[in-house]
């Protein structure tokens, strides 16, 4: 008889088909971006241009940087170097949160300047523009959602770490918490472009 | 503790005692048995309203159901058989009791989740529930098309949510097996050597995890869509509607091989048991359910024929949708061939199965009439599309889970079941079933639409013998739980393998103790050779 309790592949196989209706569930929503591109690809890239890249720009650097955190933290465990294992994980936290301030910005300052679902400004310009700022909005929030969800998980993990709960041979819910991290810094490097960076 | 005693004695946590050592339970029979409790009791609640939406169809005219009552009786009536009773069913019930066993394991791979999986389902049918006692239920029907399910009244938004916890419940759930089935296996037991109601489970489960999250995305757009008003799928302000279309039956259509899947497994090990033969074409099966998996994923849109596409998208989902029907007919061929020259003995799940087959050919074949284009246009949105799908999920997968209720029951409980009751039963609910649908195929040809509450003075006759075949299904139904649900009463009397079958679950006591086997099991090199069994069954 096999016995899941031991069985670190097995556990990061679970992981990894999660991961999967992930992708899947914010691939529904690429689908309706990739409709909407073709069918306004003019108002996109208007739309485009009013979002800040310096803002998506420093996003985009700080996920990464809390990506490598992540993955150091795991390394540190691995050295058993807990203390180093335990700052790593605070930086990740940390990034998460400087990441969902920007966030927090950014959208204020769309909505102050009359940008946001249903607004009069969008319902009076072109229906692509509603629909690229609808979407922004849905995708971003989406994703900001599941930055939160990935900061409770990470900080479930932190706490095992503090606790030994989380040992060399026993990584696999750092791990796991690890790769749901590393799939929403991925799905943040598919929106920076789509978003930001269209020309 | 006894290595012999029965799971009902043996709480899976030690710590638990009464109804928190159901209710905390990480047992795989335990939390096997919750679910089918919860789905046999949503499955009485929709069969009351489908008769509700029969009886006021008897006779044209509003006689008991106001037009609104109606609409949300149909759309609560099919919310509840699809997420709450046919997807859920026969994984998640039978699934988690048997799949285990079939592999010679202890439990899943996730105990704790599959905890959680049921949970949530409950929260699913309790919010569809709290839907139902504050605005009203959805009058949408169960697929929410916009731009209906954004602007009526209803509570569209609740009905949404519990139909995404649902499906999340699902795909959890579909998550966990497919774990199970790669690292839980007995290591004695190869691929080829999976029986295959275990290998429609792996099929099943790759479906629930590659499909559900698209549904879940095109739910919460909805509810997104009701709060902020974007406008995605609203064309005066640059949406498009028929993109909701396609979102959903991206998954709803995969979603009903999640439903006929785990039945069809179900069949391949009734039939070869009690035919005291090897099944036909081992392999033809396995790899037909995995190319039903594949090829089911990419026919969606032949739901939309008539939502405005290019022709070239019907004529390539039309082909692909033909394509599908041929994995499914391998599988009655070979039901059908596993049969012949065999010693049949006949039981009540085998009388079950083999109404199974014939209704669920009926279903298949007017399927392809659906599956053309050209009829298509003429049939969309009529009775006969009611009848056809009625003739799969019911004829099909109900019926297969009636046939594994009726399987697996002294598995289950330890206890048999009076043979005469069962096949009066299944009697009342086949012949039922046909007086009930046969004639709603020719409504529907005669152009009678579906999801209206009153019709032309012409369909009168048709909708009258209808309504009069749902009352025998009803009875033969509640004939059917009656006679199971008095074996309770009775001292457990079942052996450990009654019908002689020959996969692993039968190696082990009735009931099964907590750890299932109380010895290493042995794995057969084929699992299904009836070489050494000479017992009648029975």
């Amino acid at each position: 008889m096999g016995s899941s309790r031991n069985d670190e592949t097995g556990k990061k196989l679970g992981m990894w088909l999660f991961l999967y209706t992930e992708i899947i569930l914010f691939g529904g929503l690429f689908v309706l971006y990739a409709v909407y591109l073709t069918l306004h690809p003019q108002a996109f890239i208007d739309g485009g241009k009013q979002l800040s890249r310096t803002f998506g720009l420093i996003n985009t650097i700080i996920l990464l940087i809390s990506s490598f955190a992540v993955a150091a933290s795991i390394t540190a465990v691995q050295k058993k170097q807990k203390k180093r294992a335990l700052g790593a994980l605070a930086a990740t936290l940390g990034c998460g949160l400087i990441f969902l301030v920007n966030k927090y910005f950014e959208w204020g300052h769309k909505i102050h300047a009359g940008i946001y679902p249903n607004s009069e400004r969008l319902l009076d310009g072109p229906p692509g523009e509603n629909l690229f700022f609808g979407l922004y909005y849905v995708i971003t929030g989406l994703h900001g959602l599941h930055i939160i969800i990935g900061m409770t998980v990470l900080a479930v993990a932190m706490g095992a770490v503090a606790q030994d709960r989380i040992r060399p041979n026993r990584l696999a819910l750092l791990e796991n918490a690890g790769l749901y991290w590393h799939l929403v810094d991925l799905i943040w490097i598919f929106i920076f472009p789509l978003f930001y960076l269209i020309i | 503790m006894d290595a012999a005693t029965s799971f009902y004695e043996t709480p899976a946590s030690t710590r638990f005692k009464g109804i928190w050592a159901w209710l905390l339970t990480t047992d795989h029979k335990r939390i096997g048995l919750m679910y089918l409790f919860g789905i046999l009791f949503w499955f009485l609640v929709a069969v009351c309203l489908g008769g509700l939406i029969r009886l006021e169809l008897m006779s044209p005219g509003a006689d008991i159901l106001s037009p609104e009552l109606y609409n949300s009786a149909f759309t609560l009536h099919g919310v509840i058989m699809i997420f709450l009773f046919i997807i859920p069913g026969l994984p998640a019930a039978f699934g988690n009791f048997i799949l285990p066993m079939q592999l010679g394991t202890d439990d899943v791979f996730f105990p704790k989740l599959n905890l959680l999986s049921w949970y949530l389902y409950m929260a699913g049918g309790l919010i569809a529930i709290t839907a139902l006692f504050s605005d009203g239920f959805a009058d949408t029907g169960w697929t929410f098309y916009v731009p209906f399910s954004v602007s009526t009244q209803t509570n569209v938004s609740t009905s949404v949510f519990a139909a995404f916890i649902l499906g999340f419940s699902s795909m959890l759930t579909g998550l966990n097996f497919i774990t199970t089935i790669h690292r839980m296996r007995s290591p004695k037991m190869g691929w080829m050597q999976i029986p295959l109601f275990s290998w429609s489970l792996y099929a099943t489960s790759w479906v629930q995890v590659l499909a559900t999250p698209v549904v879940s995305i095109t739910l919460v757009l909805v509810i997104v869509e009701r709060f902020l008003n974007i406008g995605l799928f609203d064309p005066a302000k640059g949406g498009d509607p028929i993109l909701y279309q396609h979102l959903f039956w991206m998954y709803s259509h995969p979603a009903v091989y999640i439903m006929i899947l785990p039945g069809m497994g179900v069949i391949s090990e009734i039939i070869p048991v009690f035919s005291r033969k090897s099944i036909f074409g081992y392999k033809a099966i396995v790899v037909s359910s995995m190319a039903i998996a594949v090829a089911g994923s990419l026919v969606w849109a032949h739901h939309m024929y008539t939502s405005g596409m290019s022709d070239t998208a019907v004529f390539v989902f039309s082909l692909l949708t033909f394509v599908v029907a041929i994995p499914s007919a391998i599988k009655v061929f070979s039901w059908v061939s596993t049969l012949y020259k065999g010693a049949i003995q006949m039981t009540p799940p085998l009388f079950l199965s083999l109404c199974f087959v014939y209704l669920f050919s009926v279903g298949g074949l007017t399927g392809l009439v659906l599956g053309a284009a050209g009829p298509d246009i003429h049939l969309h949105d009529t009775h006969f599309v009611v009848a056809h799908f009625h003739f799969t999920m019911f004829g099909g997968t109900a019926f297969a889970f009636f046939a594994a209720l009726h399987y697996w029951w002294p598995k289950m409980f330890g206890r048999m079941y009076g043979f005469k009751k069962a096949y009066a039963a299944s009697f009342l609910i086949t012949g039922g079933f046909i007086f009930h649908y046969v004639p709603m195929f020719i409504l529907g040809i005669q152009g009678m639409p579906r999801r209206y509450y009153d019709y032309l003075p012409q369909y009168a006759q048709g909708n009258f013998l209808a309504g009069f075949g749902a009352l025998f299904m009803i009875a033969g139904i509640l004939l059917m739980v009656y006679n199971l649900a008095i074996t309770f009463r009775w001292e457990r009397n079942a052996p450990a393998n009654p019908w002689g079958g020959v996969t692993l679950e039968w190696q082990t006591p009735s009931p099964p103790p907590l750890h299932n086997f109380e010895a290493d099991p042995d794995v057969p090199d084929y699992p299904y050779d009836f070489t050494g069994v000479t017992d009648p069954p029975g």
